[in-house]
């Protein structure tokens, strides 16, 4: 099915099921602890042997020599692959390092060998046996000493750099202005599972049972770094337990386990150590942010621009912080620019929301800087700058556009009128308090999906695509729009996920999941349906599918009757046609936060949260809320605590484990509320639904900071925010 | 891990012995912190011996009016126990403010007192680090620190001790009694019982090779308003930045011992007098040699502060 006008009435907008808060239907495995997990799936293939990855000691240089004499030697072991005896492994196209590195090492724990044993202790009693000889090369590891060496970069989805009027002379000609810098670091999706691969050969085919977000991607990724055919591949992944982008393109753990299965013929199980992962995968590489906003006293931006510096390996990315400024607020001379130097550390990559997660962390607190300089309050002066149209292109509207509502709601239903706009002047006990707000910005993007459904004699349907559940809830949703287009009560679906062997689907991540892969099976659905309808001898454009059976008019048969032979089954894939050029897709929010900030300790401590959200239909309540407060929680890490320390003579992520990575307890996320304003968006897909899962995160660091602002009366520009950043300046204790 | 050989003991004497059979031994309790170091090959026994069989899980009142722990009473029983949580407040709240809920069931006094340093680069066995290699070097110093020691380090060593019981423990002026491999009892003040990291970073203790603990003895109550603050980045399960522990009197005086700056829990009796003249005053005196990195220099104006609401919240 094409998609390219805007939707009309159809069958989703029934909601009957869809828009429904349903509680997730994989919940009870999950629960009772039998969701198969990839490292847990002992039943898929028999006589599985364990892997154990080393990884680099080194940042950069080589390997001058490896002795595996003694791991060889050890009880149990198997087989042991290194690049010298893995063969010829090509590199793949979705990922900049190898992932098994040798002998050049291009970043710290970069994988040199695996070890495969009858378990996993012997493994890695083993692996811990090798002795590595290196040599090491000079790296570059300090972002902010190479600014000037950056080098222009295109960012995803778009040029780095754009242009629209004289922004030097506006912003040069504006009578208040601001010029700030701003900085965040490294941060890790630190997800509770680890990359984790089963994988097993059948001749010259290899199945991975593996946790992977994009399964064609990684089919075809996997394909290419080992040089056999795609179809020779095959990937399942029903059960992930967290991505957060760290898991779109395949890992050292899916690479070792096929070539240590291959090596050791046998099936073997590899789960990247926890230790390893901050280092030897992808991370949200650090920014630093220029920011300049020129404004007429009455509080009109007449000049904005944003200027972002990242860094990677040589062949990386840019991160994408400038993405949203060419959106946000309205203003006629604008620029973006992007740098990227080139870093030895780990590779750089997306981590949820990538781009604009960091690009709002900055320019959330910039809006409120410059709201403080013209003594405008912050929601006004947002309010008064928004735009209905691409302000780099006008004649490209908006889609939907709800800023303005979410902040005006947001305001109200948070008590926005009883903040002191004077900082610092706030004292409950023991802390100092205050209110910090920020908008909340992700692109919406579409992307093809496709999916199968059949209905069998029994009556019921089953939903296969290789669309993943990260823990979003694609197979509620899935789960949800099957029955509702069918005409079928929830329990009658089944929905299966994740396997390579079903129809290519737009994978989970960019917040893309949840619209496009519901709209793949909408399509199928209505082939389905026109099927059953000439099956049964209906007119397919009248016919209703409600309560298990097919009707018009007066007539009505039962559902199942058109499976009464055997089953039946539908294939189809929901494609976009230049839609998205025309009208311009965004989700929008605003996120409020009050914290306490310790008068003596200057510790920050979030009191409660609030987010509104308008981003299309919401397809579940429950699961959306779910996505927006679990992106809240991850957006006050990002403000108070994560933080990937770079050792900058060796050259690593120095906190690598959970100890020393501290993300959000319990204890620091006390209250939270979410609400979604009423919207449907007939250019988004069928569905009319966007996504939500980024979106929550967007934002929510800035009003932390914003807050904290409010509170003490020190503005913090270097994420995260912690207490020695504010010490100095808080006021004196006894 | 390395593979290695276990046993359980059955009497304190026991283990004792068995530690003396086998030069390469570790006392396992818990096993909440040496489990970990083992899986990363940072601790390397070649023997354990199994002490959780040792029926040394009672507290006891000592005929001096004061209580003797045994040294496996979980830290989760050690805090609730009705007795410490009336007359040693601030050893109940310092083990409430350490680690997790799961964590504490499992802990042990004993092993609580001995936990190693949280120091990264200890954990990365790829980095050079004097306490886990002697003479390989500290990665710390020049590097990420900035959790580690203001007072009391070296050229060798910077961490800090991590445990937030030991720190209440100091304020109490406890004992840990212990038995040697010989068989031979005796009683360390826990003045004693660390040491700061000079040139032997690897040796954190005065124990002896093999040598037991049996239990902690703390005096008779002291009494006082006793105040346990730890200060993180995160509210819970973290370890401190800083930590003060404090016994204040209603005239004023008192005691203070301070967590997350030194190899040890670091008091300074002297600076106690100070107490009555306020937190600037007693922070001038434990603070005075402090020599902090660039990256933990804070740690000394937040100590100073910390102690200033601690002490405010103790009058109040
Ligand atoms: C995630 C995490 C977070 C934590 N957070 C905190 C925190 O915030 N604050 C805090 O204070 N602690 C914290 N801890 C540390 C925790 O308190 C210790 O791991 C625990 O107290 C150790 O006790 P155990 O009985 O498990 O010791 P074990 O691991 O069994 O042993 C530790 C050491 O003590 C020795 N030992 C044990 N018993 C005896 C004995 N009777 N005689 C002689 N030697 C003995 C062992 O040989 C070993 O060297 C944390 C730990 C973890 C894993
Ligand atoms: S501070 Fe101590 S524990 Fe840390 S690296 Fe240096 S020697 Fe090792």
């Amino acid at each position: 099915m094409k998609f390219e006008s805007p939707a009309t009435t159809n069958p989703i907008d029934q909601l009957r099921i869809v828009g429904k808060p349903v509680s997730r239907i994989d919940g009870p495995l999950k629960a009772t602890g039998t969701a198969p997990y990839a490292y847990e799936r002992h039943d898929v293939v028999a006589n599985q042997a364990y892997g154990y990855v080393v990884g680099s000691a080194i940042a950069k240089g080589r390997i001058a020599g490896m002795d595996l004499s003694h791991a060889k030697a050890a009880p149990g072991v198997l087989a042991i692959v290194t690049a010298d005896n893995a063969g010829k492994l090509d590199k793949g196209r979705l990922n900049t390092a190898k992932l098994l590195g040798g002998p050049e090492i291009q970043h710290y724990h970069q994988a040199i060998a695996v070890v495969v044993a009858e378990t996993f202790e012997q493994a890695r009693a083993a692996a811990q046996l090798i002795r590595v000889d290196y040599v090491r090369e000079q790296g570059a590891f300090d972002l902010a000493s190479l600014l000037d060496k950056a080098k222009p970069n295109p960012i995803t989805g778009g040029p780095g750099d754009t242009a629209v009027g004289d922004f030097a002379a506006a912003f040069a000609a504006a009578p208040v202005r601001l010029d700030a810098r701003y900085s965040t670091p490294d941060e890790a999706h630190a997800m509770m599972e680890p990359h984790a691969t089963i994988a097993a050969w059948e001749g010259d085919k290899l199945t991975l049972w593996t946790s992977n977000q994009m399964i064609a991607w990684n089919k075809a990724e996997m394909a290419t770094t080992l040089g056999i055919p795609k179809e020779n591949v095959r990937l399942d992944s029903p059960f992930i337990g967290g991505g957060f982008g760290g898991k779109l393109f395949p890992r050292a753990d899916a690479l070792l386990a096929a070539l240590g299965a291959r090596a050791a013929k046998r099936p073997v199980k590899v789960a990247l150590q926890r230790p390893l992962m901050f280092n030897n995968t992808t991370h949200r590489p650090a920014t630093i942010q220029r920011i300049r906003i020129g404004a007429t006293r009455d509080g009109k931006i007449t000049a904005i621009g944003h200027e972002s510096w990242s860094g990677d390996l040589p062949g990386g990315k840019a991160d994408g912080a400038v993405s949203q400024t060419r959106l946000l607020y309205a203003g006629t001379h604008r620029m973006t620019a992007t740098r990227l130097a080139t870093l030895d550390l780990a590779e750089g990559n997306a981590m949820r929301a990538p781009g604009e997660a960091t690009g709002m962390m900055a320019l959330e607190i910039a809006v409120d800087e410059m709201a403080e300089k013209l003594g405008i309050d912050p929601i006004e002066f947002r309010i008064l700058n928004d735009t209905q149209v691409d302000p780099e292109k006008p004649e490209r509207p908006f889609s939907q556009r709800q800023l303005v509502e979410c902040l005006r709601t947001g305001a109200e239903r948070f008590g926005w009128n009883k903040r002191n706009p004077q900082p610092g002047r706030v004292r409950d006990g023991r802390w100092l308090v205050g209110i910090g707000a920020a908008a909340a910005f992700r692109n919406n993007l579409l992307t093809k999906s496709a999916a199968r459904v059949r209905l069998d004699k029994s009556g019921v349907v089953t939903v296969e695509t290789d669309m993943t559940d990260i823990g979003t809830g694609s197979y509620t949703i899935i789960a949800q729009t099957a029955a509702e287009m069918m005409g079928v009560p929830l329990e009658n679906v089944k929905v299966r996920l994740g396997d390579s062997a079903f129809p290519v689907s737009a994978g989970s991540g960019g917040q893309w999941g949840g619209n496009n892969s519901t709209a793949g099976v909408y399509a199928a659905c209505v082939k389905l349906r026109e099927m059953i309808a000439q099956k049964l001898g209906f007119n397919s454009a009248e016919a209703e599918f409600v309560d298990g059976a097919v009707r018009a008019g007066n007539r009505s048969v039962p559902l199942m009757q058109a499976a009464a032979d055997g089953g039946i089954s539908a294939e189809d894939e929901i494609e976009y046609g230049d839609i998205a050029k025309k009208y311009q897709q965004s989700t929008f929010g605003a996120h409020f936060v009050e914290v306490g900030v310790d008068a003596a300790t200057a510790e920050i401590r979030v009191r409660r949260m609030l987010a509104v959200c308008a981003a299309g239909r919401i397809l579940n309540p429950k699961t959306a809320r779910s996505q927006v407060i679990g992106a809240m929680t991850m957006g006050v890490g990002a403000a108070l605590m994560e933080e990937l320390v770079v050792d900058k003579r060796a050259g690593f992520f120095v906190n690598h484990d959970l100890a020393g990575y501290e993300v959000p307890v319990h204890a620091d996320i006390p209250h939270q509320e979410m609400f979604f304003l009423d919207e449907t968006d007939p250019m988004s897909s069928p569905m009319k639904a966007k996504g939500v899962a980024e979106l929550g995160i967007c934002g929510v660091a800035a009003a932390v900071a914003n807050a904290v602002y409010n509170a003490t009366g020190v503005r913090v520009r270097d994420y995260p925010i912690t207490l020695d950043k504010l010490l100095e300046q808080m006021p004196d204790v006894g | 891990m390395r593979s290695f050989t276990y046993e359980r003991a059955r009497t304190p004497a026991d283990a004792a012995a068995a530690a003396l059979r086998n030069p390469d031994t570790k006392f396992i309790a818990g096993g909440t912190n040496l489990l970990d170091l083992m899986k990363l090959e940072i601790e390397t026994p070649a023997h354990l011996i199994d002490v959780n069989g040792l029926a040394l899980d009672k507290i006891e009142p000592t005929s001096e009016g004061g209580l003797r722990i045994g040294a496996l009473v979980r830290n989760t029983d050690l805090a609730a126990d009705s007795r410490v949580r009336r007359d040693y407040g601030v050893l109940s709240r310092a083990l409430l403010a350490g680690a997790s809920g799961q964590l504490r069931n499992k802990a042990t006094t004993a092993g609580n007192l001995l936990q190693r340093t949280r120091c990264p680069y200890f954990y990365d066995t790829n980095q050079p680090c004097n306490k886990r290699r002697p003479g390989s070097g500290c990665a710390a110093i020049g590097g990420f620190s900035r959790q580690h020691a203001v007072l009391g380090a070296s050229e060798a060593c910077i961490a800090t001790h991590p445990s937030d019981m030991a720190v209440g423990m100091r304020a109490l002026d406890a004992t840990v009694e212990t038995v040697r491999p010989d068989g031979a009892t005796r009683t360390i003040p826990i003045a004693e019982f660390y040491r700061l990291p000079g040139d032997t970073p690897h040796i954190e203790t005065t124990l002896q090779p093999g040598e037991l603990i049996t239990a902690v003895t703390l005096p008779k109550p002291v009494g006082g308003r006793q105040v346990y603050r730890k200060v993180r980045d995160r509210a819970s399960y973290a370890f401190a930045l800083v930590s003060v522990a404090a016994i204040v009197q209603r005239d004023g005086t008192g005691r203070v011992a301070l967590g997350g700056v030194a190899h040890k829990p670091w008091r300074v009796e002297a600076a106690e007098a100070a107490m009555p003249r306020g937190a600037k005053a007693v922070a001038a005196q434990l603070l005075a040699d402090a020599k902090p990195t660039r990256e933990n220099t804070f740690k000394l104006s937040l100590a100073e502060r910390t102690l200033g609401a601690v002490l405010t919240e103790a009058k109040g």
